[in-house]
């Protein structure tokens, strides 16, 4: 019987009792929005609108450049106050245009219900997803455009949505299969569409069981879509691990999902799609989890592109303790920001706060391996994460590569069960900067 | 903007970590071995529990020595000294006088573990340096069987003996070989507490159950087709693997975390070589008990084990790996 599972990974307290049964609330827009200008794997927009000039919610504010680039557009509508560079929470500066809210949210005249959205080309889908802006919404942010075009020579046969979420604290996705159901179908349906030869999939994980259950009524009649229903186990939701749950398929080393006929959306993708072919509708807006033991209320919210982290935990209840430790993501893969001055974007998929008595990111010291191989247990890539640290901590970067470095998903298996507490991953990531810059990399601290 | 936290704390990812530590990890070796305490003190008497005693102080206090000497962080709190120290005692006969054991520990820990730089760098499994420093030292002293519950010590064979010299007959029968009331080294007689503490470390995820299957299945294996074709029976596959070292064997020194092979392939090999060097010691060695050397030997072969059964990686056909 198939296992719907991968080998390696391993169980993690899930701690989604907090906010799993919690519907997803609307937060109102704040006074100023800060829309970052790249938000998605690829090349930065242009931007097309000047300081001064009004703007409408929905308008097109910055332009892609290229093929693996898409637009941004206004959350709100209002006045464009300048362009600001802002840190992101991947660490990068952006440059941000500001917009002053008048919470009048005009819509933009190009949002108009779609007339006879079924009749659609493929053609006209891809342009429709392509100008609204949409990208993975997961995490990646991979322009969704890019992943629906792949060469002419991979036969696309099957269309993961992935509604995984296996990182501890988010239940954003959980939500969206549960309230926004028909929404994610219809969004399958016109991904399918693009792909002609494709079958859908949607893959939930076992911990969903009212998700489950709607998708089983909802898929009844679907010929051409089923349900996949996964173990619970991390790092399910990554791509790689994931097609292998569902179809057996190895995506090649250094290969793409293409490369096996498959493409992988996130959930909430879907969602933002439908509203992209039936309703013209920009992704302006997303659902993300608020969760931690230094917020006062977790929950599931739906925010305006743009909103800082800042204000959005103001308006959703506040702090209830200092904060010591902020992550935007997950606390398997999300990075901890050293500041709230930080907009959300296409792909925050959760923002978690942590008071000085928690103890996550707190480490012992690293002590010698212990040679116990509990990291080549888990690691879903079946690598030996203690050999390629023990070379990366020496500065043998040759030798790290020679154990697979770069297959490395850095889904962090490896440092989280480690009993001597070695940052395995974080070694690891070291050693791939190294490898692909031919030696280059950072400054290593370690290599004396 | 003005909330803006400046005492943030920044980290890379993963932010959180599994509640096991070597500490932890030593703590359940500790609580998967006092069964075979235990035993052992009924078994035995007192005498036995003060060996063990003996053998962990021993072992704690070299190590602490060593590493005030070798001007390296203490660690005997990690647990990981008396571990060794315990185990040895496990492995020594009754009798043993308590001098003796407190040079084994010693030896162990010096020359098993601290000259090679401490835990996770030794080649060799510690407490079994130090049996068989203790063997080649002292041979008369290290084969002294005793019969267990008796008020003196009165000298039995050991089942393994028993066998070598083809005395089927005088063998005890197989329940309390399973209980351990039987002659033979502290800790290793009672195949029932070794198998509870065995049990108890793979349900907490400490060991891999493939070291110990695949090591007992093999011995079981070779000893069935053995004692098919000379006519033993079946019951002497169920002798071998209740006598001698092989239960704490398998189960504990074995799979010791740094001497064993890091792939899930390489942990198999292991075991089957382990398998084949014990039956092959016990059946046609000079020696009656093969469990120490056979796992000497295959610890040096782990390197070699884990560099030829590397793990085809997610993504990459075998073909590609070797051409690479």
């Amino acid at each position: 019987m198939k296992k719907n599972s991968f080998s390696g990974g391993l169980h993690v307290d899930a701690s989604k009792g907090f906010t799993n049964k919690l519907s997803i609330i609307t937060v109102p827009a704040p006074k100023t929005v800060y829309i970052p200008l790249s938000q998605h794997i690829g090349v930065p927009c242009q931007p097309i609108v000047k300081v001064g000039d009004e703007v409408k919610m929905g308008q097109m504010i910055g332009e892609s450049r290229g093929f693996v680039s898409i637009p941004v557009h206004s959350s709100v509508s209002g006045r464009v106050t300048g362009i600001q560079r802002k840190p992101t929470a991947n660490g990068r500066f952006v440059d941000c245009i500001v917009i002053q809210n008048n919470f009048e949210d005009t819509l933009h005249e190009s949002i108009i219900a779609t007339e006879k959205p079924e009749d659609l080309s493929t053609k006209e889908i891809l342009e429709k997803i392509t100008n609204s802006g949409v990208a993975g919404m997961g995490g990646a942010t991979f322009p969704a455009h890019v992943k629906l075009s792949p060469p002419p020579n991979k036969n696309i046969e099957y269309i993961i949505l992935n509604g995984i979420e296996c990182e501890p604290f988010l239940t954003a996705d959980h939500r969206i299969l549960v309230e926004r159901s028909d929404k994610i179908l219809q969004g399958l349906i016109y991904l399918l569409k693009t792909q002609p030869e494709a079958k859908g999939l949607v893959a939930i994980e076992d911990n969903k069981p009212d998700a489950i259950q709607i998708f089983a009524r909802l898929l009844e009649n679907e010929q051409n879509i089923s349900l996949v229903i996964c173990p619970e186990k991390y790092p399910q939701g990554s791509e790689k691990q994931l097609i292998y749950a569902c179809l057996e398929r190895e995506v090649p080393a250094g290969g793409l999902p293409s490369d096996v006929g498959v493409i992988v959306q996130n959930v909430g993708t879907a969602a933002a799609i439908a509203d992209a072919v039936e309703q013209n509708i920009p992704l302006i807006e997303r659902v993300l989890t608020i969760n931690g033991n230094g917020i006062a209320k977790p929950q599931n919210v739906s925010v305006r592109i743009g909103t800082l982290f800042s204000d959005l935990i103001e308006l959703t209840g506040g702090f209830i303790a200092t904060p010591s430790l902020v992550i935007s993501g997950g606390l398997m893969m999300g990075t901890a920001v050293y500041t709230l001055d930080i907009p959300v974007t296409k792909g925050t998929s959760g923002i978690l706060i942590f008071n000085d008595k928690s103890t996550f990111a707190k480490r012992a010291s690293e002590r010698d391996c212990v040679r116990c191989a509990r990291c080549v247990d888990v690691c879903p890539m079946s690598l030996e994460p203690l050999s390629i640290a023990g070379y990366a901590k020496k500065g043998r970067w040759e030798d790290a590569e020679s154990f697979e470095a770069t297959s490395c998903i850095e889904c962090g298996s490896c440092a989280f069960v480690c009993p001597s507490q070695i940052p395995l991953v974080q070694y690891i990531r070291l050693a791939k900067q190294y490898i692909t810059t031919k030696g280059l990399g950072p400054t290593n601290p370690l290599v004396k | 903007m003005e909330s803006t936290n400046t005492n943030l704390l920044i980290a890379s990812s993963p932010h959180i970590h599994s509640s096991n530590s070597i500490d932890i990890a030593m703590r359940d070796v500790l609580l998967a071995l006092s069964p075979a305490v235990v035993a052992a003190i009924l078994f035995f008497g007192l005498h036995s529990f003060l060996v063990i005693i003996t053998c962990a102080f021993s072992a704690v206090f070299a190590e602490f020595v060593a590493q005030k000497l070798m001007r390296r962080t203490v660690s005997i709190s990690d647990g990981s000294a008396a571990v060794t120290g315990i185990l040895l005692g496990l492995c020594l006969p009754p009798s043993i006088p308590l001098w003796i054991a407190v040079i084994g520990s010693i030896a162990a820990i010096i020359v098993g573990k601290q000259v090679f730089g401490g835990l996770g760098h030794n080649i060799f499994n510690p407490a079994h340096v130090g049996r068989a420093i203790l063997t080649a030292s002292w041979p008369a002293a290290m084969t002294a069987w005793t019969l267990p519950m008796a008020v003196d010590a009165i000298a039995s064979a050991t089942p393994l003996a028993l066998m070598k010299a083809q005395s089927f007959a005088e063998l005890p029968s197989l329940t309390n070989m399973f209980l351990g009331n039987i002659s033979g080294s502290i800790g290793e007689t009672s195949a029932l507490a070794l198998l509870l503490g065995g049990g108890y470390l793979i349900w907490r995820g400490q060991i891999d159950w493939k070291i110990p299957a695949s090591y007992l299945g093999t011995v079981a294996i070779i000893t069935c087709f053995y004692g098919a074709i000379n006519g033993l029976g079946i019951a002497f596959p169920i002798y071998h693997l209740f006598s001698g070292g092989l239960m704490i064997g398998a189960f504990f020194m074995a799979t010791d975390w740094v001497t064993s092979p890091i792939t899930k392939k390489g942990r198999i090999i292991f075991g089957i070589g382990l398998g084949i060097l014990t039956v092959l010691i016990r059946l046609k060695g000079g020696l009656n008990e093969g469990v120490c050397y056979s796992i000497l030997i295959m610890n040096m072969a782990t390197p070699l084990i884990d560099r030829y059964s590397k793990a085809r990686i997610f993504g990459k056909t075998r073909k590609e790996a070797i051409n690479e």
